[in-house]
């Protein structure tokens, strides 16, 4: 185990810079009992490969506990479809080693590069939400490290499960979690794409997939900056795992039907201008998008990389946005909010906000972690430079918005809310807070982001 | 914490009755701030600010503090940083002094100095410390482009704000990588009480423009901001006028 006196972090949006006292990176339980001891006054938190947007895994002046160096997997069951593995491990790593078994995972966001334990202390989510739900409803069981010292087997439907699922690494250190994956026949997805010329019909056709059950997972990509009566035009994408059936019999897939080889772009500079992505580039991009994507083909086959994480293919592709960085603002309003979302979504329209990667989705029934962000409803993702000139206040506005419209936005994203709101959004948050309370009373576990939003 | 656009959560002020750095609270109480102190002289009019701002929705305190006294500093504004963690520390106390009289009365002008210079080194490095130990922090520093290049007109003061600049520099250097952010500000002529009376210079800016360009350098993180902007290309002219032509300006 090392310690080293650490750089200024901050989250994949590079906003609000801090430093740890500390950068600790265990490797074996020990070690990490012995970080978490060694805490200090200013507490310590858990970090993974810092895919979060904003300060979940920043503990100013305290101790971060790099989790990446925990990264084995401990067992797999080929026949139930489980597996067990250590907090650390990426789901990439995962997918190489259990994609040529025909096992994939039960959720997989928009990125492979997310360890386990931050894909359950966020309680990830992915565009199968409606079908399977979040990461954590497929955990079997985790292995968690309490301010105590204790090493304690956590099972779901417990109050400490829920707490941790979606916790944001508040309650304790994830060492180590077994859980269930789904089976596939091929590395391949087969891919529906078609357009929709405005918001009604994106959320028609969303809805309509959602009750026919034929793809697992569907996304709509939105061009924020049409308006008029093309306001809210979009690029649906609708997937499922493809069966070896779907392979030609000439097909070269054929061969290694479970192959995954996902490919990898230069990466972007360390300096680039702020304001490149501004409302010329990000309209044009946009348009293109739009113009390219084909009014209606189905059944493509796409590699799992290039539908599920085309964004891993450019490393450090979050440096586009320049020095100032960005803010990802996700929020959900439930089903029968979507006077709420329309009207929301014209503001951001109203406003010119330059978003590259607006992604709308639907939600199914909520998830149990008291923290979960995911609701049965709708929810829209996008990304904003912060150099946008009062763009703080504007979020500001919609956060009432999403608020009075009984939802909330996601505190994997999150750099910005107004902590007064946070209560509003997520109901749970005494429970939370009174779990924490009895079980952390000296307050080990402490992030920038419990800081902030007084968690 | 800071948010995403740098915008603190706690503020401490020191030198609580300046316009600039009452504006500037003002300004950030109404985006995030939710707790302010004020470190100042006691005064009526500290406490007055207090309510000002208190009417505005902030929990804030007042401190006993005095530029004077920099033996005092570690305790007073370490009590401060012991309340909890301070996201940004405004360093707007100063005197402008008296030219005419000051140059007659060394006594006085050494006093100028002392505040301006000698005091905010003095809490400068006090801040900066409880700063890094917390990890993160904005330090922002009120200089003056009166620093930039001394004028027969205020040089005194001018030679203060100059010694203060460079030592604001310097610390933010010391800072770097530590997730402390220095930034240094230099408004030109401003108006406000301080300044009242007295004959402005072109490029004359207001409380209001001061706080909003601190606002936009905090989301930046920028190391040094002019206000009004323009001021940068114009020092940048003045500072390599040569002697004999700068002493003719009537500036």
């Amino acid at each position: 185990m090392s310690a080293e006196i650490a750089d200024p972090v901050t989250g994949w949006g590079r906003t609000a810079p801090t430093a740890a006292a500390r950068l600790v990176r265990p490797r074996s339980y020990e070690e990490t009992v012995r970080a978490v001891r060694d805490c200090g006054t200013r507490g310590g938190i858990p970090r993974g490969l810092g895919r979060a947007y904003g300060d979940a895994a920043q503990n100013a002046g305290g101790s971060l506990i790099d989790m990446t160096a925990l990264d084995r997997v401990v067992r797999v069951d080929a026949e139930a479809g489980t597996v067990a593995c250590e907090a650390g491990i990426s789901l990439q790593r995962l997918m190489e080693v259990l994609l040529p078994l025909g096992w994939f995972l039960p959720v997989t966001p928009g990125t492979r590069q997310v360890t386990v334990g931050g894909a359950i202390g966020s309680d990830i989510h992915g565009g199968n939400h409606p079908a399977s739900g979040s990461f954590s409803r497929h955990v079997l069981s985790l292995d968690l490290l309490t301010s105590d010292g204790d090493i304690r087997t956590v099972v779901p439907g417990t109050p400490l499960f829920e707490a941790t699922a979606g916790g944001m690494g508040l309650t304790g250190v994830i060492l180590a979690a077994t859980f269930r994956l789904h089976r596939v026949e091929t590395s391949l997805m087969s891919v529906d794409t078609e357009r929709a010329s405005d918001l009604d019909d994106l959320m028609a056709r969303l809805t309509a997939s959602e009750c026919r059950h034929r793809h697992r997972y569907s996304v709509g990509w939105l061009d924020l900056l049409a308006s008029g009566s093309s306001l809210g035009r979009a690029v649906l994408t609708r997937g499922e795992h493809a069966p070896l059936a779907a392979l030609s019999a000439r097909s070269p897939a054929r061969r290694q039907p479970l192959a995954f080889r996902p490919g990898r772009l230069p990466g972007a500079p360390s300096y680039v201008p702020e304001g490149l992505l501004g409302r010329t580039t990000v309209g044009l991009l946009n348009e293109l998008w739009y113009r390219r994507a084909p009014r209606r083909r189905t059944g493509e086959l796409q590699p799992i990389s290039a539908f599920f994480h085309p964004l891993d293919g450019v490393p450090h592709w979050n440096r586009l946005y320049g020095r100032g960085g960005f803010v990802r603002y996700q929020f959900v309003v439930g089903d029968g909010q979507e006077e709420a979302l329309i009207r929301i979504v014209r503001r951001i329209v109203r406003r010119g906000c330059p978003s590259l990667l607006a992604l709308l989705k639907r939600f199914g029934v909520g998830d149990p972690g008291w923290l979960s962000f995911p609701m049965a409803g709708w929810t829209l993702s996008l990304d904003i430079p912060t150099g946008r000139t009062g763009l703080g206040p504007f979020l500001d506005e919609l956060d009432e918005d999403v608020a009075a419209a009984g939802g909330r936005v996601c505190l994997a994203k999150d750099s910005r809310l107004r902590p007064e709101l946070l209560a509003a959004m997520y109901p749970r948050l005494d429970e939370f807070r009174a779990l924490r309370a009895e079980l952390d009373p000296r307050g080990v576990f402490v992030s920038d982001l419990s800081r902030r939003l007084s968690i | 914490m800071k948010d995403a656009f740098g915008i603190p959560q706690s503020l401490l002020v020191l030198g609580g009755t300046s316009e600039i750095a009452l504006a500037t609270a003002r300004r950030l109480i109404a985006r995030r701030t939710r707790t302010v102190w004020l470190a100042g002289r006691a005064s009526p009019q500290l406490d007055l600010a207090a309510e000002a701002l208190r009417t505005q929705g902030a929990d804030v305190h007042t401190v006993d503090f005095d530029a004077l006294d920099p033996e005092s500093h570690a305790e007073v504004l370490g009590k401060v940083f012991a309340e909890g963690d301070i996201d940004m520390t405004l360093l707007a106390f100063g005197v402008l002094g008296d030219q005419a009289h000051d140059e007659a009365d060394p006594p006085a002008a050494v006093r100028v100095a002392q505040t301006n210079y000698t005091g905010a080194v003095s809490a400068g490095l006090v801040c900066a410390a409880a700063m890094q130990t917390q990890g993160h922090g904005s330090l922002v520093v009120l200089s003056s482009v009166a620093g930039e290049r001394a004028r027969r007109a205020n040089f005194i003061y001018g030679s203060s704000k100059a010694g203060l600049d460079a030592f604001a520099q310097g610390l933010g250097d010391a800072m770097y990588g530590t997730g402390v952010h220095v930034m240094v500000v230099r408004p030109g002529f401003v108006r406000t009480r301080m300044t009242a009376g007295r004959e402005e210079t072109p490029l004359a800016t207001t409380p209001e423009a001061v706080a909003a360009a601190v606002e936009l350098g905090l989301r930046r993180r920028s190391e040094t901001v002019w206000v009004p902007g323009a001021l940068r290309v114009a020092m940048s002219l003045l500072r390599h006028l040569p002697r004999p032509l700068f002493r003719r300006l009537p500036v």
